[in-house]
C-alpha cells in the first residue's frame, strides 16, 4: 500500500515502526462473543458473503480488512441486523452472539441493536443538541429521570473523550461540532446505552489525521469494556488498534487470527499479497 | 462575429433576463394598478360646485342648474357621437370631454352619478361650506347645511350649525353603538338560546321523552329569557327615542331643502375646508372603516370585515384539516408502503388530482359533503331542526374540507420530497440505537421533515386563499348575518355560511346595483385579498424558516 511495495518480502505495515508493543494473542484462549456459522448472504441474485465462519473474541478489538466490495461492511452489518433494512437481502446460516442466534424469529431487533451498538463511516449526529444526542438511546428506553440522564450523558461523553471540549455547550446543536467531535459524539451516543458489542464501520475514514488519532486512542480505551469490531481500509490503523485481524476477499473470509501474525506471517497467499500491496 | 456571440451563450442570458424583467413588470404593474385604484378611493376628494348650462333643455335636464359633487372620472367623446345623441356643441375640436360626477343624494335625484359635458360647465368653485354626509341609507349627501333641529325645534342655524352637528353626531354615534351592542350582543344571545330551547323541546318530542317535567323545565328557562328580553326591549325603545331626537335640514344642489335624521349619518365633513393633515386623518379613518366594519347598502358602502374574517378563518381551518391528512398520507406512501406499481399509480393519481379544475371539487363537495355527509349528520345528530338543515347546507366547514381535498396533493408531494431528502445515515443512526421504525419516525424523521411540511402548507394556503369557484357551491354567501366565530357557546359555528373576499369582489363588481360606486371597492377588495394572502404566506414562511434554521447544516 504505502511503503516498500517493491520489496517482495518486506511488509507494507511495519509493526514495530508503529510503536505497537509486541504481543501475541491466541484465538483459542479467548472466550467467543460473536460467532458465525456458514453465513451466506445474498443481495437479490448476487452473493455477497460466502460461507463465512468466524469467532470474534470477547472484549478485544477485531479488525476486518480487505479490498473495497469484499463484504467487510456487509458482514459487520449482519451483527446488528442492519441488513434487514436492505430490500432483497437474504441470509443463510446463523450468527450467535453470547450463544443465542440473533436471526431467530423470536429475537427483538430493537433489543439486539441496543446490545450491539454501531458507529458509521460518516458522522451522523441527529439535528438536536449535544445533550439530546447522547440521551437519545436512554429516552428510547423510557428513562425519565433527569438525574440519571445527566449522569449517563456526562459519563458517556467522558468515555468518548469529549467531555472537556463540550461541557460548556451541551445544549447547543450537535451540528456545529467538527467532524472528529461529531464522530466521538456518535460513539458517546452508542456507549450511553451500554452495549456489549461496538461495531465501527470505517469510523475514521472521513476524518483528518488528528481526529483519526483521537478515535484510535479512544478505541484502545474502550476495548476493556466492549467487544469491538472495526472495519477499516487503512491497514496501519488495523495494525495499530486491533488484537485480531480478519482478511476478507470477494465475500470470503480468507484468514482470521492474531494481528501480529496476520501482518508478519500470514498463512494464506492472498493475505500476503494484499498486505504487501500487490492488489487492493 | 455574430456566430461567436451566439456561441458564447450571451443571447440566451439576455433573453432570460428580458423574460424575468417582463414578468416582474407585469406583476408589479398589476399590484400598483390595484393599489392605486383601490387606495385612492378613500382619499377625501374636494367637492366642486358649478353651473351647468346646456344648449338644449329637457324636463329632466333644465337649461341651467347648479351641480355639487365629486369629480370621479373623465373620458373623451367625439362630437359626432354626441350629435347622434342629439347634443350639439359649438367647438372646433373633434372631441369633447365628458365628466363623471358623483352628485350623491340618491334619495332626491335617484342616481348617485351624472355624466356631464365639460364645455357646459361654468363658474367652477370650491366653497368651504359644502358638507358631505355619509349616511346609512341612500348613499352620500352633498350640499349645504342649513339648520340643526332637536325635537323639531331649531337649535342652530347656518354658521353655528356645523359645530352643533359635530356634537350631536357624536352623541348619536354613541347611542347607536349601544343599540348595536344590545341588538347584536345581548338580544342575539337570547335569540340563540331561545332557538336552542325550541330545538331541545323538539328533540324531547322526537325521543318521546317529552314528560311534563322536562317540558316545564324548558318553559321555565324560556320564561326567564323572555323576561330578560323584555327588559332589553324596554332599554332599546328608550334608546331609539333618544337617537331620533336630532335631525338636520340641508340644501341640495337643486335648492331643495331636505331633512335628515342625525341617527342616519355615519360621518360628516367639509372636504374643501380640510387641511392636508385632516385629510390624511380622514383617509386613514376611512380605510380603517373599510377593514374593520360591516358592509352597508348591498355591500357598496361600509367595510368588509366579515369577508376578511371569513377568508382567514376558512383558510386556517383548511390548513388544520389538510396538513395532518397530507402528512399521514405522505408518511405512509414513503415510509411504509411497499414501493411498486400500486404506489406509482397512487402517486400519479395524486398528481393528477392537483390538475382537476377547482369547480369540479365544488360540485363534488356539494354532492358528497353537503348533501350526503351533511344530510346524514343532520339525520343522526340534528333531527330536531329538520326539515331545515343544519350541516346539510353549504357552510364554512364544507368549504374548508372541499379546499382541503383540492390542496392535499400539494402537501403530499412536498412532504414526500422532504422525507426523501433526509439522509439515510440519520435513520440508520437511530435504528442502530435500538429505536423501532415508528420511534425513528416520530423522534427524528418527522421533526426534520417539518420544514417540508410547512412548505406544503404554504403552497396549499396560497392555492386555497385564491379559490372562489368551488366556494360558491359549498358555503360562500354575499351577506352573512353572523360570523362563524362568536361568543355563543360552542363559539365555533362551522355549519354557518360565510363571506369571502374573492366572492365579495365578484359580488360587488358584477352583482351590484350601483356599478360606479362599487368599482373602486372592487380594486380595494382585490388589494386587501392580496394583502391577506401575502400575510398568511409570510407568516407561514417565517415559521418554516425558523424551523429550517435548526437543520440547515444538514442540508448542505
Amino acid at each position: 500500500m504505502t511503503t516498500n511495495t517493491t520489496e517482495t518480502k518486506t511488509h507494507a505495515v511495519n509493526l514495530s515502526a508503529l510503536g505497537r508493543e509486541q504481543r501475541t494473542n491466541n484465538l483459542d484462549d479467548e472466550t467467543t462473543c460473536i460467532s458465525t456459522d456458514n453465513l451466506n448472504l445474498y443481495y437479490g441474485e448476487k452473493q455477497a458473503l460466502k460461507n463465512v465462519n468466524l469467532s470474534i473474541p470477547d472484549k478485544k478489538v477485531s479488525a476486518f480488512i480487505g479490498p473495497s466490495g469484499c463484504g467487510k461492511s456487509t458482514l459487520l452489518r449482519c451483527f446488528n441486523r442492519m441488513n434487514d433494512l436492505v430490500d432483497g437481502c437474504r441470509i443463510e446460516g446463523g450468527i450467535n452472539i453470547d450463544g443465542s442466534n440473533i436471526y431467530d424469529k423470536n429475537v427483538d431487533v430493537s433489543e439486539l441493536r441496543r446490545r450491539v451498538g454501531m458507529v458509521f463511516q460518516k458522522p451522523n449526529p441527529f439535528p438536536k443538541t449535544i445533550y439530546e444526542n447522547v440521551a437519545y438511546g436512554l429516552r428510547l428506553q423510557g428513562v425519565k429521570s433527569r438525574r440519571t440522564i445527566d449522569e449517563v450523558v456526562e459519563k458517556s461523553l467522558r468515555g468518548a473523550a469529549l467531555w472537556d471540549e463540550v461541557k460548556d455547550r451541551l445544549h447547543e446543536s450537535a451540528l456545529g461540532m467538527s467532524g472528529g467531535q461529531q464522530q466521538r459524539l456518535v460513539i458517546a451516543r452508542a456507549i450511553a446505552i451500554e452495549p456489549e458489542v461496538l461495531l465501527l464501520d470505517e469510523p475514521a475514514s472521513a476524518l483528518d489525521p488528528i481526529s483519526t488519532l483521537k478515535i484510535e486512542e479512544l478505541i484502545s480505551e474502550l476495548k476493556d469494556r466492549y467487544t469491538i469490531v472495526i472495519v477499516t481500509h487503512n491497514m496501519q490503523q488495523a495494525a495499530r488498534v486491533s488484537d485480531y485481524t480478519a482478511f476478507m476477499y470477494m465475500g470470503e473470509m480468507i484468514e482470521f487470527g492474531d494481528t501480529d501474525t496476520i501482518f508478519t506471517n500470514p498463512s494464506k497467499k492472498q493475505t500476503e499479497d494484499y498486505i504487501t500491496g500487490r492488489y487492493g | 462575429m455574430i456566430k461567436k456571440w451566439f456561441k458564447s451563450g450571451d443571447p440566451w442570458i439576455w433573453l432570460n433576463a428580458a423574460a424575468v424583467s417582463a414578468s416582474l413588470i407585469i406583476v408589479l404593474g398589476l399590484l400598483a394598478l390595484i393599489a392605486v385604484k383601490g387606495l385612492s378611493h378613500f382619499w377625501p376628494k374636494s367637492v366642486m360646485q358649478a353651473q351647468y348650462l346646456q344648449a338644449t333643455a329637457t324636463d329632466s335636464n333644465p337649461a341651467s342648474m347648479r351641480i355639487i359633487g365629486e369629480l370621479h372620472n373623465d373620458e373623451e367623446v367625439t362630437i359626432e357621437a354626441l350629435k347622434g345623441m342629439g347634443v350639439h356643441i359649438e367647438t372646433d375640436s373633434l372631441t369633447a370631454t365628458r365628466l363623471l360626477i358623483k352628485t350623491g343624494n340618491r334619495d332626491v335625484s335617484g342616481a348617485d352619478f351624472k355624466w356631464m359635458l365639460q364645455p357646459y360647465l361654468k363658474d367652477e368653485q370650491y366653497p368651504e361650506e359644502i358638507v358631505v354626509l355619509e349616511r346609512r341609507e341612500w348613499g352620500n349627501f352633498y350640499g349645504y347645511l342649513k339648520s340643526v333641529k332637536s325635537n323639531n325645534n331649531t337649535v342652530a342655524l347656518a354658521d353655528t350649525a356645523w359645530q352643533e352637528l359635530g356634537q350631536r353626531l357624536e352623541r348619536a354615534e354613541h347611542i347607536y353603538e349601544q343599540i348595536r351592542d344590545i341588538e347584536k350582543g345581548a338580544i342575539g344571545r337570547i335569540n340563540y338560546k331561545m332557538e336552542k330551547i325550541r330545538l331541545n323541546k323538539r328533540r324531547l318530542e322526537l325521543d318521546k321523552e317529552d314528560t311534563p317535567e322536562n317540558i316545564q323545565k324548558l318553559d321555565l328557562e324560556r320564561k326567564q329569557l323572555e323576561k330578560e328580553y323584555a327588559v332589553l326591549e324596554k332599554d332599546l325603545t328608550k334608546l331609539y327615542t333618544q337617537i331620533k331626537r336630532d335631525s338636520i335640514t340641508a340644501e341640495t344642489m337643486s335648492g331643495k331643502i331636505i331633512e335628515i335624521p342625525v341617527s342616519k349619518i355615519v360621518r360628516a365633513y367639509q372636504p374643501n375646508a380640510l387641511n392636508i393633515f385632516q385629510k390624511i386623518g380622514l383617509y386613514f379613518a376611512k380605510i380603517w372603516e373599510f377593514v374593520a366594519d360591516e358592509p352597508r347598502e348591498a355591500n357598496t358602502e361600509g367595510g368588509i370585515f366579515p369577508a376578511i374574517f371569513g377568508t382567514v378563518m376558512m383558510v386556517l381551518l383548511m390548513s388544520v384539516l389538510v396538513t395532518p391528512f397530507g402528512v399521514i398520507a405522505a408518511v405512509y406512501l414513503r415510509e411504509y408502503a411497499k414501493q411498486g406499481a400500486v404506489t406509482r399509480i397512487i402517486r400519479i393519481a395524486v398528481n393528477n388530482l392537483a390538475g382537476v379544475p377547482s369547480i369540479v371539487y365544488g360540485v363534488f363537495g356539494l354532492g358528497f359533503f353537503v348533501y350526503f355527509l351533511g344530510g346524514n349528520l343532520d339525520q343522526l345528530f340534528y333531527p330536531e331542526a329538520l326539515p331545515s338543515p343544519t350541516f346539510g347546507t353549504p357552510g364554512i366547514m364544507w368549504s374548508a374540507l372541499t379546499l382541503a381535498i383540492l390542496t392535499v396533493p400539494v402537501v403530499i408531494v412536498a412532504t414526500e420530497e422532504g422525507l426523501s431528502r433526509i439522509p439515510r445515515a440519520i435513520r440508520e443512526g437511530s435504528l442502530a440505537l435500538g429505536a423501532t421504525k415508528a420511534e425513528t419516525l416520530w423522534r427524528t424523521i418527522l421533526p426534520m421533515a417539518t420544514p417540508a411540511m410547512m412548505t406544503g402548507m404554504i403552497l396549499a394556503i396560497a392555492r386555497a386563499a385564491g379559490e372562489v369557484a368551488p366556494l360558491m357551491l359549498v358555503g360562500v354567501v354575499k351577506l352573512a348575518p353572523s360570523l362563524p366565530l362568536d361568543m355563543n357557546a360552542p363559539f365555533f359555528h362551522l355549519e354557518r355560511k360565510f363571506m369571502h373576499l374573492g366572492f365579495h369582489i365578484y359580488d360587488v363588481g358584477f352583482q351590484s346595483p350601483n356599478v360606479e360606486a362599487a368599482r373602486p371597492l372592487v380594486y380595494a377588495t382585490a388589494f386587501l385579498l392580496i394583502a391577506v394572502i401575502v400575510l398568511l404566506n409570510l407568516s407561514a414562511i417565517y415559521i418554516r424558516n425558523r424551523l429550517r434554521e435548526q437543520y440547515r447544516s444538514l442540508e448542505t
